[in-house]
């Protein structure tokens, strides 16, 4: 192999860029103080978690005071939506089903602890209908959860009109924006949200740290007993240098947002339409323009997602699907189906999703590869082969 | 998470295709859950002379696929049904475990080709 490896998957993770790891560097030997210490080296450490809170709030129009780190997206989820049922007073919880599992499971747990929970179905391309959630609040509703941007397909929510019929309503209104701070604007006021959650390593910085946005005034239970940190609400000593390095990673990608944004969409569409050109029977999932803008989704029919996926990696692109093969599930992806498609297709699908470093001609190689690699697969698919004797018929 | 021997097959499976006037063909799995297998064998006096496949899977069923056809060629009638597929996972070097459910096909293949060849001429 001498072409150099492309990773298209940056929807599962992102390098963390120079930049950040040059800030979370001295974190973690020259400057290793407790932030709750007293001294002039716990001082410095305080001063670095209150900088990069700060960071992370500018990030998304939020207060300072109103930004929690976590330990990653999921435990955000976990959080908001555990912390908010803790308190409140009704039984009756309203999602979509195409949330993350950090929120799904977590539903699934508290349906299981007596709560109802209403997974509103969305339309073909991911759309969750804000009439619908009108129309599923109940008197006994006490949380909203909606995710910003899907994970899967890129389709980017409603939220703010879905925000507006749930402050209208006076129920709190979470979403999972881990897919979407850095990568499309964010704005806890103009969305009308009151909880949203952020994981560090979607946007350039590091594994393992996230946050959680509370607006001040709404009250969710603690969520790790313990020391003061995160104002009483999420014990544990700060994981200092990655909290430094989130807060400088979310800085910058607000900065160059709208910069990277149209580069990437522009990309973005270049990879979807040239498959749509030199590829028969295959679907874009997900809306065409209402979407994550480093987002490719597509379905090809005939033949199954990992083993496309491990012949683009032979090839040397890193990608991920939808396939039941890929999650070790004997469902292929929930978001998939929810979208309305059968079984067979979603098996064949493959995301692409662009990052910082991709390239016009990372795009191109991947133009020249595809085509080869489906119609190897497809030749070698019963399916295929059925269906187009039955066409000639 | 694969042996070099599951890539290997992967990437240059054997005997994939159809045979014309096949002695025996199935068809096992189902689009649902995200593996189909067809087989085709050729029997000449009691023996499988030749055998190809088409399979719509993952890396694994492809695989597992590709490496039983090249073990039942030679074989009789008999010596094939014997085939089990823990045999064949054996010689791929073994497969991940959440991945055995999708290997169970080659052996049901093999075995639905037998038995719609010992139906044709029964
Ligand atoms: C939409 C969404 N929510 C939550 C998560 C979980 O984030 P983390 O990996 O930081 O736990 C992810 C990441 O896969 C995600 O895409
Ligand atoms: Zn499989």
């Amino acid at each position: 192999m001498n072409h150099k490896m492309i990773y298209l998957d940056n929807a599962a993770t992102t390098a963390v860029r120079p930049e950040v790891l040059d800030a979370m560097l001295p974190w973690f030997s020259a400057h290793y103080g407790n932030p709750s210490s007293i001294h002039a080296a716990g001082r410095e450490a305080k001063i670095a978690v209150e900088t990069a809170r700060k960071q992370v709030a500018a990030a998304i129009g939020a207060l300072p005071q109103e930004i929690y780190f976590t330990g990653c997206g999921s435990e955000s989820d976990n959080w908001a939506i555990r912390g908010l049922a803790d308190v409140a007073k009704g039984r009756h919880i309203i999602t979509s089903a195409i949330e993350h599992h950090a929120v799904l499971h977590t539903c699934e747990y508290l349906e299981k602890k007596g709560y109802e929970v209403t997974y509103l179905p969305v339309d073909e391309y991911g759309f969750v209908s804000p009439q619908a959630v009108k129309d599923a609040i109940r008197g006994d509703t006490i949380l909203i959860t909606v995710m910003t941007a899907n994970n899967e397909i890129g389709t980017v929510e409603p939220i703010a009109e879905i925000g507006a019929i749930a402050k209208e309503a006076g129920i709190p209104f979470h979403t999972d924006a881990v897919q979407a701070v850095g990568a499309i604007p964010v704005d806890v006021n103009a969305m009308n949200v009151d909880m949203l959650s952020m994981s560090a390593h979607k946007l350039g910085g590091p594994k393992g740290v996230g946050a959680l946005y509370v607006r001040k005034g709404l009250r969710i239970s603690p969520f790790i007993f313990g020391g003061a940190q995160e104002h009483n609400r999420r014990a544990g000593t700060e994981n200092l240098a990655s909290i430094v390095g989130m807060g400088k990673a979310i800085e910058i990608a607000a900065a160059e947002l709208e910069e990277h944004g149209k580069r990437l969409t522009k990309l973005r569409d270049k990879l979807i339409g040239g498959v749509l050109k030199t590829i028969p029977d295959v679907r874009l999932n997900g809306h065409p323009t209402q979407r994550l803008p480093n987002n490719f989704n597509m379905c090809f029919r005939y033949i199954e997602g990992e083993s496309l996926l491990m012949r683009l990696d032979l090839a040397g692109v890193e990608g991920s699907s939808g396939s039941a093969c890929t999650s070790g599930s004997l469902d292929p992806s929930h978001v998939l189906l929810a979208i309305g498609l059968p079984h067979e297709i979603a098996h064949g699908s493959l995301r692409l999703t662009l990052g910082l470093d991709t390239t016009q001609e990372d795009i191109d190689y991947v133009l020249s590869k595809l085509p080869g690699i489906v119609q190897v697969l497809r030749d070698m698919s019963p399916l295929y082969h059925m269906d187009k004797a039955k066409e000639n018929a | 998470m694969y042996s070099d021997k599951v890539m290997d097959h992967f990437e240059h499976p054997r005997n994939v295709g159809e045979i014309d006037n096949a002695s025996g063909s199935g068809t096992v799995g189902n689009a649902k859950c995200g593996d189909i297998m067809k087989m085709d064998i050729k029997v000449e006096n009691g023996v499988i002379v030749d055998a190809k496949f088409k399979t719509f899977g993952c890396c694994a069923a492809v695989a597992t696929s590709s490496m039983a056809t090249e073990m039942i060629k030679g074989k009789t009638i008999e010596e094939a049904l014997a085939l089990t597929n823990k045999q064949v996972m054996d010689e791929l070097g073994g497969l991940p475990p959440v991945k055995i459910h999708c290997s169970v096909l080659a052996e049901e293949s093999i075995r639905a080709a037998l038995e719609d060849y010992q139906k044709k001429h029964a």
